[in-house]
């Protein structure tokens, strides 16, 4: 019990977090508690020995993705409005019982959560954690890992592409 | 176990009130180095030579008023200062300051709080988060210029974190380790050991990234007084005012530290004849040399415009410090070889 004080911390922490990112009716505090659930995953890295990964999370996803997101919502000055989101309701509550049903169904079936096997506690290799990921990626995945890559370029070229316009006019 | 504990939480007080003090002092001195620079005097009222100074206005700073504007969002309004100020303090954590760890009665002292093996990224991490308070504090002011000053300092904190983080690779190559320990171990023996050498590029690169992620002179675009009067932190006043402040020169000296620990060898003496003075006096000298150097580059340069900022960031300094890395990489694999 005492072992997975840190987890029921972190792990409840980061779904409270998320439970507010939804139903909080102001962006910006959607954004905050986005910033408080990354923080709270980022401590979950920490207790399974993946301080890399721990790191990783807090500079990518809280320290730039998050940044921009808070830009767009101050820059837009977006307000709630309460009405146009409620007319969504009955049809929210079809769709997510739908998704609830089958994830249950798929829960029930298949049986996945008994079958589990016992998770080892992660040997500290002789390596350390940076090292070891780095190893991984250049290696065994450095396939997937440079089509990632590409995909990222991709997308990159795309945003300029659609921020340039069609004019053809370079704007600066 | 237990007497772990003990040291630790001394070697953490005792780092909370060497950092809140220099923070204190570091005013005084950039007030008296930009006097000398541009022949006055400086503070010399309040004790002698003004020694006093920094006293007085924390006196002053707290008994002020703390005025919130009535439309503002008051919650975020009153949480954003500290959320500027809790990561730029944190991250004294894992700056290691000395050598040598010393014992009494079974306690042992480490020359830092924290030896994580990914201590740089960690720091990294927590000056990003920092951005947030300035972002929160400029939106929540519910003022034009505050909100102008938030977002020109989020898209410059973001550009030149990035830089900041690039540059900061050659070294990890060099060193081979993310810990800021190892880091400093690595270079130990003499100057010429030390990276500012192979790794001048970075080292120019980081410095320049420095001084814009901490928002001084001449990137000081977020709090430009002469066109947005003071910034993010415009509606500010008293001690959450000072709270912004205190984040800024605390964030200068993880900056100055970092520099110290990546390109001068942390606590190493340049020569290993000069090893009679303590290591942690050196760390402090290296140290105060660029603090002193952000209080001269404040002196002496004006302030960039804004799009000059961002495309110095993002087409000289990015590009730089990638060609930096390539070269670092392809080096360091053909002289193993």
């Amino acid at each position: 019990m005492m072992q997975q004080l840190p987890f029921i911390y972190f792990g409840g922490m980061a779904l409270v977090c998320a439970l507010l990112v939804v139903i909080s009716r102001v962006a910006i505090y959607s954004a905050m508690a986005l910033l408080g659930m990354f923080v709270h995953v980022a401590g979950l890295f920490i207790i399974l020995d993946a301080p890399f990964l721990a790191g990783v999370q807090l500079l990518v996803y809280a320290g730039a993705i998050l940044v921009l997101y808070l830009f767009v919502v101050m820059l837009l000055n977006v307000h709630s409005r309460g009405t146009m989101l409620q007319r969504q309701t009955p049809w929210a509550i079809i769709l997510s019982l739908l998704a609830v049903g089958e994830l249950g169904y798929l829960v029930l079936t298949s049986h996945f959560y008994p079958k589990l096997p016992a998770i080892p506690h992660p040997t500290v290799p002789t390596l350390g954690n940076t090292e070891t990921i780095g190893m991984v990626l250049y290696t065994q995945y450095l396939f997937p890992f440079e089509v990632a890559s590409v995909v990222l370029l991709i997308a990159l070229v795309g945003a300029i592409v659609m921020a340039r316009g069609r004019s053809g006019v370079r704007q600066g | 176990m237990v007497n772990d504990l003990i040291g630790a939480l001394i070697v953490m007080l005792g780092v909370l009130f060497v950092v809140l003090t220099m923070i204190a002092y570091l005013t005084y001195m950039e007030r008296k180095v930009l006097g000398f620079m541009q022949d006055r005097l400086g503070p010399m009222v309040v004790g002698p030579w003004g020694l006093l100074q920094p006293l007085a206005d924390g006196i002053k700073l707290l008994s002020k008023e703390d005025i919130i504007p009535s439309e503002a969002n008051k919650a975020i309004f009153r949480i954003a200062p500290v959320i500027s100020l809790v990561p730029a303090v944190l991250a004294f954590s894992v700056i290691p300051f000395g050598r040598d760890s010393f014992g009494f009665q079974g306690i042992t002292l480490h020359p830092y709080i924290a030896d994580i093996n990914v201590g740089i990224l960690l720091i990294l991490a927590l000056s990003s988060i920092g951005a947030y308070g300035i972002l929160l504090g400029g939106w929540a002011s519910n003022s034009k210029y505050s909100i102008l000053g938030a977002l020109r300092s989020a898209a410059q904190v973001i550009s030149y974190e990035l830089t900041a983080g690039m540059s900061v690779i050659g070294v990890l190559i060099l060193s081979g380790s993310m810990s800021l320990v190892k880091i400093e171990d690595a270079q130990s023996g003499g100057f010429w050991h030390w990276y500012i050498f192979p790794q001048i590029v970075a080292f120019v690169i980081y410095l320049i990234s420095g001084i814009a992620e901490t928002n001084r002179t001449p990137f000081d675009l977020p709090e430009a007084e002469s066109e947005l009067v003071a910034g993010f932190f415009t509606e500010y006043s008293g001690m959450r005012f000072s709270l912004y402040y205190l984040a800024e020169y605390a964030n200068m000296i993880i900056v100055s530290s970092i520099a110290t620990i990546l390109f001068l060898g942390g606590w190493d003496p340049p020569l290993p004849a000069l090893g009679f003075i303590p290591p942690v006096l050196w760390f402090l000298l290296k140290v105060y040399f660029f603090l002193f150097f952000f209080f001269w580059i404040r002196a002496t340069l004006p302030r960039l415009r804004y799009d000059q900022l961002m495309r110095f960031g993002w087409k000289i300094m990015l590009p730089i410090s990638f060609a930096n890395i390539i070269v670092t990489g392809i080096v360091a694999w053909a002289l193993q070889r």
